[in-house]
């Protein structure tokens, strides 16, 4: 046999070894070693963190991620089955144990689960932690430049400000951007009130000549450049872009804003809830959950990991809210059938 | 290939189509209860400016395309046969990266900063960065961009096929340039023409990536719209009515064309 003809042979082979090294359910792998399939946000998981789990448990994770929480529920409706773990947001929760997608967590087989902080304790939406347990959580503010906007903003109002005409950038959200003008207005970020959507509809169309683009993705890009200097935003985002450009800032208005809180969840369809169970509790841990804020800039639910975070993460009020804002910030509900009237206005919103 | 299509083209047609009668479930999913609810909801007066919006989007689309690879593809089919495979390659050569990845290097093309106003400025054609990212005609260009090679395709085979010696016969009964285009080449090529403006039309209609990052979403486009009823609003039904309408528009449109003008081409061919 020559070299090419070798080096064919070892091709194939090679192929044929991966094909039969990608298992597609738990029952395929090569090894039978257990697999936990966990399905989470993009850009949401630290690597490393995951290979440590996989060497420490002696099993196999396979990340698949989702870009918002209306693609993970239909994505698990139209019959994604053999994930493991998910991690909705606060609302979805409560969406998804009604659906009855969700199993319930054992608590005993989470210890960390008592350490979280003292905000993030009988959360509206799941109160006892039935079904979940919050994982990273934050605000949704405004990043502006300090360069170009002199004076700190504390209010909303300054997304309405003339001057900034074309430096503006909205998320690409109904229910967030709904939110900022309802709060403007007095109102509650879950208002069902048709004539109160209507009126806040009237508030963003005065908004839409000023805005660059409705975006909720590379805003932060857009802040680092100097292509926008406000932009509505989350905080964990907003510290991105801080990382890059230091006369970048981050604030909650004076009117309040949104809460957030990614939760771990056991769905239904798990095959091997002890393993999931094990690793909720995994990324609980305060040194891990540590690890996990240091790369991704969104807090951790963990009390005791908050010391274990880099200092500037620490006092960044993008990463860990300030204890001044709380009483303004605002859980986003549910809001069943009352959704068409955001849907209606977004629609005309951005067809006018 | 009965199965085949059966399969991959008709099974999802009639999921779609039996859920398009469907009513919605507030999360999502559907409640099997048949309603015309949905598409009495299609000429809302809000949807159809949404359609005429992304109407005039595709045909302006298809316009340029045609514009820009009538030409391409002549000249590529002219050129000696072993360039021809070349400069193919090169016009198929972006399909081997991601769609989305090349949408964003036309947002640091375009953005304020980027290349093509630096250039401007450098050429002196302006003296301030203008806005063109963020517009109607940032995503014009992406979809151009983006739909030019399925214009080029068919028309260079199109052209590939044609008898130069037809060509040659309008030249020396002395034809002028424009009418060895318009009355040789043009319905020579005709079919080519009509497969490319299909390939790129219907795309160009439903695309909803290049308008949520080249225009920033301020407004919205059929498949924005679509998008929009299935993921945001979770109401399956109503996206899959308005997909349903408008594969079948574009299928009526496909086969009105087919039964009246297919005909009289093979009348001009036979006379």
């Amino acid at each position: 046999m020559n070299t090419l003809q070798k080096r064919q042979w070892l091709a194939a082979l090679l192929c044929l070894a991966s094909l039969s090294a990608c298992p597609t359910t738990p029952e395929d792998g090569p090894r039978k070693s257990p697999t936990l399939y966990y399905f989470t946000w993009s850009d949401y998981v630290s690597p490393e963190l995951i290979a440590e789990f996989e060497k420490q448990a002696g099993v196999k994770v396979v990340v698949d991620t989702f870009g918002s929480n209306e693609e993970l529920l239909a994505k698990l409706q139209a019959g994604a089955t053999g994930y493991d773990v998910a991690v909705p947001s606060d609302f979805m929760v409560s969406i998804m144990a009604r659906q009855g997608l969700l199993a319930e967590l054992e608590l005993e087989q989470i210890p960390n689960a008592k350490l979280l902080a003292e905000r993030l304790q009988r959360l509206p939406f799941d109160p006892d932690n039935r079904y979940s347990i919050p994982y990273l959580w934050g605000t949704v503010g405004i990043g502006y430049d300090s360069n170009v906007i002199s004076r700190q903003p504390d209010s909303w109002t300054v997304l309405w400000d003339p001057r900034y005409k074309g430096k503006i950038s909205m998320l690409n959200d109904q229910r967030e951007v709904f939110g900022v003008a309802l709060r403007v207005m007095g109102q509650s970020l879950n208002s069902r009130d048709p004539a109160v959507i209507v009126q806040a509809k009237a508030k963003l169309l005065s908004q839409k000549p000023l805005v660059k683009t409705y975006t909720s993705e590379n805003y932060d890009q857009l802040l680092i450049s100097g292509e926008v200097a406000l932009a509505h935003g989350w905080g964990g985002a907003v510290a991105r872009a801080m990382a890059e450009r230091p006369s970048i800032k981050y604030v909650v208005p004076k009117e309040g804003g949104t809460i957030w809180s990614d939760c771990l969840v056991v769905l239904k369809t798990s095959r091997n809830r002890e393993l999931a169970t094990r690793f909720i509790n995994y990324l609980l841990d305060p040194t891990v959950a540590a690890r996990t804020t240091n790369r991704l800039l969104f807090a951790s639910s963990n009390r005791q990991a908050k010391a274990l975070v880099d200092e500037q993460l620490r006092e960044n009020p993008a990463v860990y809210p300030l204890d001044s804002t709380f009483d303004r910030l605002e859980w986003m509900a549910d809001l069943g059938e009352a959704i068409r009237l955001y849907d209606r206005a977004w629609t005309e919103l951005k067809m006018q | 290939m009965l199965l085949w299509m059966g399969i991959f083209f008709i099974l999802p047609l009639l999921v779609m189509l039996a859920v398009s009668f469907a009513g919605r479930g507030t999360y999502g999913g559907v409640e099997w209860t048949f309603s015309l609810t949905n598409y009495a909801q299609l000429f809302d007066p809000l949807y159809l400016r949404i359609y005429g919006r992304s109407l005039a989007l595709a045909l302006a689309t298809t316009t340029l395309c045609l514009l820009l690879g009538y030409p391409l593809a002549y000249s590529i089919a002219r050129a000696p046969v072993r360039w021809q495979g070349v400069w193919l390659l090169l016009v198929m050569i972006p399909f081997w990266t991601n769609f989305l990845v090349r949408t964003y290097a036309w947002m640091f093309i375009l953005r304020t900063e980027g290349l093509m106003n630096q250039l401007l400025i450098n050429l002196g054609v302006i003296s301030q960065p203008i806005e063109l990212l963020y517009s109607d005609w940032a995503i014009l260009i992406g979809l151009v961009y983006g739909y030019v090679p399925f214009m080029v395709l068919p028309l260079y085979a199109a052209m590939e096929r044609l008898d130069s010696s037809v060509v040659e016969a309008a030249w020396d009964l002395y034809a002028t340039s424009w009418s060895v285009f318009w009355r040789v080449l043009l319905p020579l090529t005709k079919p080519g023409v009509v497969a490319g403006c299909i390939l790129v039309f219907i795309p160009s209609l439903g695309a909803f990536i290049t308008p949520d990052l080249l225009g920033g979403a301020k407004s919205m486009m059929v498949g924005n719209l679509i998008q929009h009823e299935y993921l945001v609003v979770r109401d399956w039904p109503l996206g899959s009515a308005i997909s349903f309408s408008l594969m079948a528009l574009v299928l009526l449109g496909v086969l009105a064309y087919f039964k009246t003008d297919g005909r009289l081409d093979r009348f001009e061919g036979g006379g």
